[in-house]
């Protein structure tokens, strides 16, 4: 009994024993390995899939089949494959091997980034339509639809940008994956959560019934890059298949606001005072984006709280200075590691510099955002017929079924 | 009036062709540039035995419950003792399989008699919760020939590990998928 209570420091205290009975040493196994072999079959479905979703978007024009296809995408990257690597989450192993030497990033994760961004240049945000788990679990569940105040609305879609922006700068600053943690789906597909996300994420399901797609319009991180690639894309989906007649009657039946009224009937009030409107808003571009630069700038502070090795100087340094005691795992983890604190404290230093840097190119990024988009809102336009908000339209295909043009067409196509 | 409109269409192709050559220039120049860091093969999460310090959170702290995190154990190194640090409780008034005498709070470790005076403890992998507890009473006072593993069977491989996310010590990183663990050897 005595041997429980003297210390003993090194490992391997006791000699392998000689066995006289002949007793023979059980083999030393590990579990058996993943196969890497599902990565990059998740690569041919997503190719698949997006292809299947541009073809039924813009040529089959078929609002039935890319129900059918959210609901594979949803078994297949939500419940089989469990949501992991997601092109959402991409955005963040992209930003870790761009300001990182020590990562490496998967093969199929760069790819997971790319390839729905080229589809979308190519074919608008098919990738939303219905391949993202994520889109595909909130359109199944949006079954009416309410719209927010044109004021909430415009306030509501900025939060993308910030949150791309944080979390782009958590990642760069290998600080921690916010997009993964504050996924509120994926505890979903696994069926296995913790209940602030359960929560979280049933919640935005119920909202989804009313406000359609909460996730995508308000959060998430990814459809900011798919929606500036939309806004260039060679083709997209059309409301309607041949020459619109401007009835209306698709005016307003867009949950995401994303149909753009013709305005043949609007005439321009004073062409002059626009264009000097535009100008301003042209020349105050630089302005938003150096405002953006210092108020991030000194925010970076704040930032760094995403970043586990500052929280810990921090509790050190409450306890060295205010006698506080720092008991969190990490706390006690680093005392019984031997670093001192002095080198916590010069590592804190060198991550308050890259979040700094990284705020400011974060505040540029958000105030050119917020700049150019009031240009685009000042720009005059001259459409003829009713079209998709190229950045906006998730080309899901709802409006197909309001168009009688469309109608029209499946009627003869029929007979 | 005409030859204006023709003008206002062909600045605003301009535009919209210029966007987009600003657009795709990063996105294909993206695996140009990483392309010394990019690697077919994929990663996946371990644990590093000899920096772990068994804090208890891989239990907790994983998505899965229970947690993708086993115990293995290397029976080279095992001294296959009677008064076993990782089996028994701190303590304990007898040495026996009593349930309130063993250190693992599931009963995950099997106790089975080879010889005088040697035992052979074997973890049982269904019920390990990963919680740790054997693997640090067998550091503190034994060999430690018990140690967590990321079972790559259970994991789901997340982006990010929560657990990693938390580990005090570090000990959770990404390794290369041709070696997927990290088994504790002989010195």
């Amino acid at each position: 009994m005595l041997a429980w209570h003297v210390v003993l420091f090194s490992q391997e205290r006791f000699p392998r024993p000689e066995f006289e009975s002949g007793y023979v040493y059980p083999e030393h196994q590990v579990p058996a390995d993943r196969a890497p072999v599902w990565e990059y079959i998740d690569l041919v479905v997503l190719v698949g899939a997006l292809s299947a979703a541009a073809w039924l978007a813009l040529k089959k024009r078929s609002r039935q089949g890319l129900l059918w296809l959210s609901v594979f995408s949803l078994a297949y990257f939500g419940f089989f494959r469990e949501g992991c690597v997601c092109s959402v989450g991409s955005v963040q192993n992209v930003a870790l091997a761009l300001f990182n030497n020590a990562y490496s990033i998967p093969l199929t994760a760069l790819l997971f980034f790319i390839i729905p961004l080229l589809f979308a240049l190519a074919f608008g945000r098919v990738f939303c339509a219905g391949v993202c788990p994520l889109g595909a679990i909130q359109e199944l569940v949006g079954f009416r639809t309410v719209k927010l105040p044109k004021v909430v609305e415009s306030v509501m879609i900025s939060i993308p940008f910030v949150y791309l922006g944080i979390s782009v700068l958590s990642a760069a600053t290998e600080s921690q994956f916010l997009i993964c943690r504050y996924d509120p789906f994926v505890g979903i597909f696994r069926l296995d959560a913790p209940y602030t996300m359960v929560i979280f994420g049933a919640l935005l399901l119920v909202a989804g019934i009313f406000i359609n797609r909460p996730y995508c319009r308000y959060l998430c991180p990814y459809g900011v890059l798919l929606n500036i690639f939309s806004r260039f894309s060679n083709r997209h989906l059309t409301i309607t298949p041949a020459e619109c007649t401007n009835c209306r009657l698709c005016e307003d039946v867009c949950p995401y606001d994303a149909i753009l009224p013709s305005d043949i009937g609007r005439p321009v009030l004073e062409p002059e005072k626009e264009r000097k409107r535009f100008l301003t808003y042209v020349l105050l571009v630089p302005v938003f984006a150096a405002a953006g630069a210092v108020i991030f700038g000194t925010l970076s502070p704040v930032f760094t709280g995403l970043n586990s090795d500052v929280r810990l100087a921090r509790e050190i340094r409450a306890e060295v200075e205010q006698g506080i005691p720092a008991i969190s795992q990490a706390a006690l983890g680093f005392k019984e590691a031997g670093t001192t604190e002095a080198e916590l404290f010069e590592k804190e230093i060198r991550i308050h510099e890259r979040f700094k840097k990284g705020s400011i190119w974060m505040g540029l990024f958000l105030g050119v955002s917020f700049g150019l988009s009031l240009v685009s809102l000042s720009t005059r336009t001259r459409r003829t017929e009713y079209l998709p908000h190229k950045g906006k339209c998730y080309s899901c295909g709802k409006c197909f079924q309001y168009c009688p043009v469309h109608l029209n067409k499946i009627k003869n196509d029929k007979a | 009036m005409n030859n204006d409109k023709n003008k206002y269409q062909s600045r605003r192709d301009f535009v919209r062709k210029a966007g987009k050559v600003l657009v795709a220039v990063p996105v294909l120049g993206l695996p140009v540039v990483l392309s010394t860091k990019v690697t077919t093969a994929g990663t996946v999460w371990q644990i590093d035995p000899y920096k772990c310090n068994t804090c208890g959170q891989c239990k907790t702290h994983c998505v899965l419950t229970p947690s993708a995190v086993k115990c293995m154990h290397n029976f080279q190194m095992c001294g296959y003792c009677d008064l076993c640090g990782g089996y028994l409780r701190q303590g304990v008034r007898t040495i026996s399989t009593g349930a309130e005498n063993q250190m693992c709070p599931t009963g995950a470790i099997n106790r089975k008699f080879v010889e005088e005076p040697y035992f052979e403890y074997t973890i049982n992998e269904d019920l390990c919760d990963g919680c740790g507890k054997c693997v640090k009473g067998c550091k503190d006072f034994g060999n430690g020939s018990l140690y967590l593993q990321i079972d790559q069977n259970l994991c789901v491989n997340c982006n990010e590990c929560a657990i990693a996310r938390s580990c005090p010590s570090d000990a959770i990183s990404r390794i290369s998928d041709k070696v997927q663990y990290i088994p504790k050897e002989k010195i």
